[in-house]
């Protein structure tokens, strides 16, 4: 299941989502919005989405982690719009018959969204919003997947 | 063609999206990219800064080299920086 919302959601209720008859492993991993920034404040940040583009991306990353890891279930939920410090931001989890799968799993997805997904993010610090660039840690972690992209 | 903008691009161009009418000799996406540097000094400002902008057609990433077709979508944005 993928969902891209601009609205928070409910732990609970997504997590109620990946208990199967068959799953001996749940793995989720929780992105949020720091607080603080080197020292400065985040008052908020905002992501900028291209929706349609977003959607076959996270789709496709679904689809390539069901079939390599044998997954029994595989959520993500990414936000986009105004976001607050300590709220949510991305959600990933991936239940399998065991653990390592859902690890592996869980930390390609998220390797796959820093560097496939189009999400743009802009920081609010001391009233300036700010555009956070790229990381080149990033694109050398996505690299390390190779040929399963 | 419809062109969309992103992040800082849209930013600095004050438009999110634009439908354009490329002449025939415009096949690809660099010749595209030369044209459209020629519509406003806000365009070629920021189609100097090629290196950091990166291209979707129809939503899949391409290359400067890919060619294009009458109805694409053509984006424009920076590298990627959710999750």
């Amino acid at each position: 299941m993928i969902k891209i919302q601009k609205k928070n959601f409910s732990l609970s209720e997504v997590n109620k989502k990946l208990l199967k008859k068959n799953s001996g492993a749940i793995v989720t991993f929780i992105g949020i919005v720091r607080g603080e920034k080197k020292t400065k404040k985040i008052q908020s940040i905002y992501i900028e989405c291209y929706l349609k583009m977003a959607e076959k991306e996270l789709k496709k990353v679904e689809m390539i982690a069901n079939k390599k890891w044998k997954l029994n279930n595989c959520i993500i939920i990414h936000r986009y719009g105004k976001i607050r410090p300590e709220e949510k931001i991305v959600y990933v989890a991936t239940s399998a018959e065991h653990r390592k799968n859902a690890f592996k799993a869980c930390e390609f997805i998220i390797d796959y969204l820093k560097t496939k997904a189009p999400f743009w993010k802009i920081e609010k610090i001391n009233s300036k919003e700010i555009y956070v660039q790229s990381k080149k840690k990033d694109e050398k972690k996505i690299k390390k997947w190779g040929s399963i992209i | 063609m419809k062109i969309l903008y992103f992040a800082w691009i849209k930013k600095s161009l004050q438009i999110s999206e634009e439908t354009i009418n490329p002449p025939k000799n415009i096949k690809n996406v660099k010749s595209l990219i030369q044209w459209m540097s020629l519509k406003s000094k806000k365009h070629k400002e920021v189609f100097l800064k090629i290196k950091s902008i990166r291209i979707a057609i129809n939503h899949e990433v391409v290359d400067i080299n890919k060619k294009i077709k009458k109805n694409d979508e053509i984006a424009f944005f920076p590298p990627f920086t959710g999750g």
